[in-house]
């Protein structure tokens, strides 16, 4: 039951015997819980709901994040206590440098084009006719895997070589031949690759953007609106006066949760170019370091930096809600 | 904003005007305005359309000429979807595929049933921390997978669990719940107390009150967080290929996919196939379950 299935039909036991066995523990837990009435009874049931909760997320969270952050003083193999050298790599070192300039291109560029895009995107289709079908076919790429969406973008840059009867067979190429250029490489060339990566993430993230943003137009009493009409407002003046103020606290969250994402994201890196021509990212240099170079070291400390960076941006976004909530 | 007063004192003027909104819209829908609409969507579409209708062309075409010249000479074949799913002598992702299925599944099913008893707890049940405990679940959403992969790996190979769908389906479980315990929570809290106890004075235990009175009202946050978790998980990389290793018998498609992209990047017969077969199952489940998707996504990230 627990070794490796290898036929389909194992496969599929495998997993029944899995869920059997899990329905049983919840079985278990209901029929404790339902020996224990009345107030006192109360604490029982509680702890003995939330017991296998606790103990998941204690093992396989709480632990492996502080055994991380420990191993993050060690060298690669684990061994030696080597202080912050690791940390000193991540600032010093040429190539890492790059993958923490890239990050911050990542970063910096996804939220706001991919909210720009999902905001303008929401208010030119909002009440307009065909206005869900429009929108499906923004948000349909929420739905693609990184994996897949890469391979779609990767597509688009597809390079042959300029010369004889060869033809283009990605549409980026293609335009710019149609154009009077001459193909380019678009993976190679350091740093422009890095955004065309990025074009991919905005690509899928925009949808969640418009989405968002979409129901917080929406939501806009329409007595505001009204009035601003009544008033003679501008169509740019109701987007600046009245439309961004209403929509504020949601665009702060869909920039935090997108720059969240964004600075997790190691799929899109890895499909496209492996990290290779200077493209890497912290998310892909952690997997590259920890299980291709096995430098545990270094993996857990560029793993301990995601976790760091990400505090500030939720910090701010509770922040956020916290005083929209106040007003 | 300096008068607010005409309208509240016009409703007839309101009522004429059958949507204030609407008017405003009107404005500025000029050409202009439509016509970046249009050249939106057709820079999201164009894309994925080029590799779907690519799939479909033969391999020679694919490789020599745009896809944008199938309009001029069509030629349609299922080739490289026979090619990309066969194990004899293709790519093999029909194994894969079952893989992912598998993978998905329990993934989905146990941190869901965990979450539910957890949340009822948190919301229903008064115990000394209950406060703490919760805050302390809701801060671990924030923790970053790639800080908890190499020691988890190491459990796992200690425990004599390495290559075995269990990793996979473990650790999915963990990663998923404390969003499903955050979102199933605020769900129930929402539903009034006097309904709980109106059942509790009928003598109803915890466990009745959950499955009679609960459970119905949770189906839609309960579909929110399944497609949410199911797309997560059928899309996931980098879970799978930590724990299930690269050409491991338990990988799933992403994972061959992923490979295949790196060892056949030219072999665009295959990835444009590969890649709709991959796509195939969560699209669908999408377009089924929008409504739940996008409400999970307003209360989830959204709130106030």
């Amino acid at each position: 039951m627990f070794d490796t299935a290898e036929t389909t039909a194992e496969k599929f036991t495998q997993m029944f015997a899995a869920i059997l066995l899990f329905a049983a523990v919840v079985g278990i837990i209901l029929f404790i819980a339902g020996r224990f009435g009345g107030r006192r009874g109360d604490k029982i049931v509680a702890y003995s709901y939330l017991a296998p909760t606790l103990i998941m997320l204690l093992v396989g969270l709480v632990y492996p994040g502080m055994r991380t952050i420990y191993q993050s003083f060690f060298d690669a193999a684990g061994s030696a206590f080597i202080g912050l050298d690791n940390y000193k790599t991540i600032f010093t070192d040429t190539d890492q440098l790059t993958v923490l300039r890239n990050t911050v291109f990542w970063v910096v560029v996804t939220p706001f084009v991919a909210t720009a895009v999902g905001l303008l995107y929401a208010i030119l289709v909002d009440k307009a006719k065909m206005e869900s079908f429009a929108k499906a076919l923004i948000f349909l790429p929420m739905a693609i895997s990184f994996v897949g969406a890469s391979i779609i973008w990767k597509f688009v840059y597809e390079f042959r070589p300029d010369q004889g009867n060869v033809k283009q067979i990605g549409l980026l190429n293609q335009v710019l031949v149609w154009l009077g250029g001459s193909p380019q490489q678009w993976l190679v060339d350091s740093p422009l690759n890095t955004f065309l990566l990025i074009v991919v993430m905005i690509w899928i993230q925009a949808g969640f953007a418009m989405t968002v943003l979409s129901a917080a137009i929406k939501a806009i009493p329409d007595d505001i609106i009204e009035a601003a009409r009544l008033d003679g407002v501008t169509p740019w003046g109701m987007f600046r006066f009245v439309t961004l103020p209403a929509i504020r606290p949601a665009v702060v969250v869909v920039l935090t949760t997108i720059g969240i994402g964004t600075l997790k994201v190691f799929d899109i890196v890895r499909t496209m170019t492996g990290g290779q021509f200077n493209t890497s990212v912290i998310a892909n240099e952690f997997y590259s370091q920890s299980f291709r170079s096995d430098n545990q070291g270094l993996g857990s400390a560029l793993a301990v930096l995601l976790f760091v960076l990400v505090i500030p941006i939720v910090a701010y976004n509770i922040r956020q809600i916290r005083s929209s909530e106040a007003l | 904003m300096t008068t607010v007063t005409p309208v509240t004192t016009t409703p007839a003027l309101v009522a004429d005007q059958p949507s204030a909104a609407a008017v405003a819209k009107k404005k500025l829908t000029s050409p202009w305005a439509s016509l970046a609409a249009i050249v939106i969507a057709v820079l999201w579409t164009l894309p994925t359309f080029g590799l779907l209708v690519s799939s479909f062309r033969p391999e020679r075409a694919i490789k020599t000429t745009g896809w944008w010249t199938f309009f001029t000479d069509p030629t349609v074949t299922l080739d490289n979807y026979k090619t990309v799913l066969d194990s004899e002598n293709g790519a093999g992702l029909g194994s894969f595929f079952v893989n992912s299925l598998v993978i998905t599944i329990p993934s989905v099913i146990i941190p869901m049933s965990l979450a539910c008893l957890a949340a009822y707890a948190f919301a229903w049940i008064k115990f000394p921390g209950r406060n703490v405990l919760f805050l302390a679940i809701f801060a671990l959403q924030i923790v970053p997978l790639q800080v908890t992969l190499i020691p988890l790996l190491t459990l796992y190979v200690d425990a004599g669990l390495a290559n075995t769908f269990w990793t996979i389906w473990i650790s999915h479980s963990i990663f998923g719940l404390p969003l499903a315990i955050y979102l199933l929570h605020n769900f129930m809290r929402e539903i009034p107390a006097t309904l709980l106890e109106a059942a509790r004075v009928d003598g109803a235990g915890h466990v009745s009150i959950f499955f009679r009175v609960l459970l119905p009202l949770l189906r839609p946050a309960l579909a929110a967080f399944g497609i949410f978790q199911f797309l997560w998980v059928w899309n996931d990389l980098l879970v799978a290929l930590t724990f299930a290793g690269g050409g491991g018998a338990v990988a799933p498609i992403t994972v061959a996919l992923a490979n295949l992209s790196g060892t056949r990047g030219t072999a665009w017969h295959l990835l444009s196939a590969g890649a709709f077969v991959s796509i195939l199952v969560p699209v669908t489940i999408f377009l089924l379950l929008q409504r739940y998707f996008v409400r999970g996504l307003l209360a989830g990230s959204v709130k106030g």
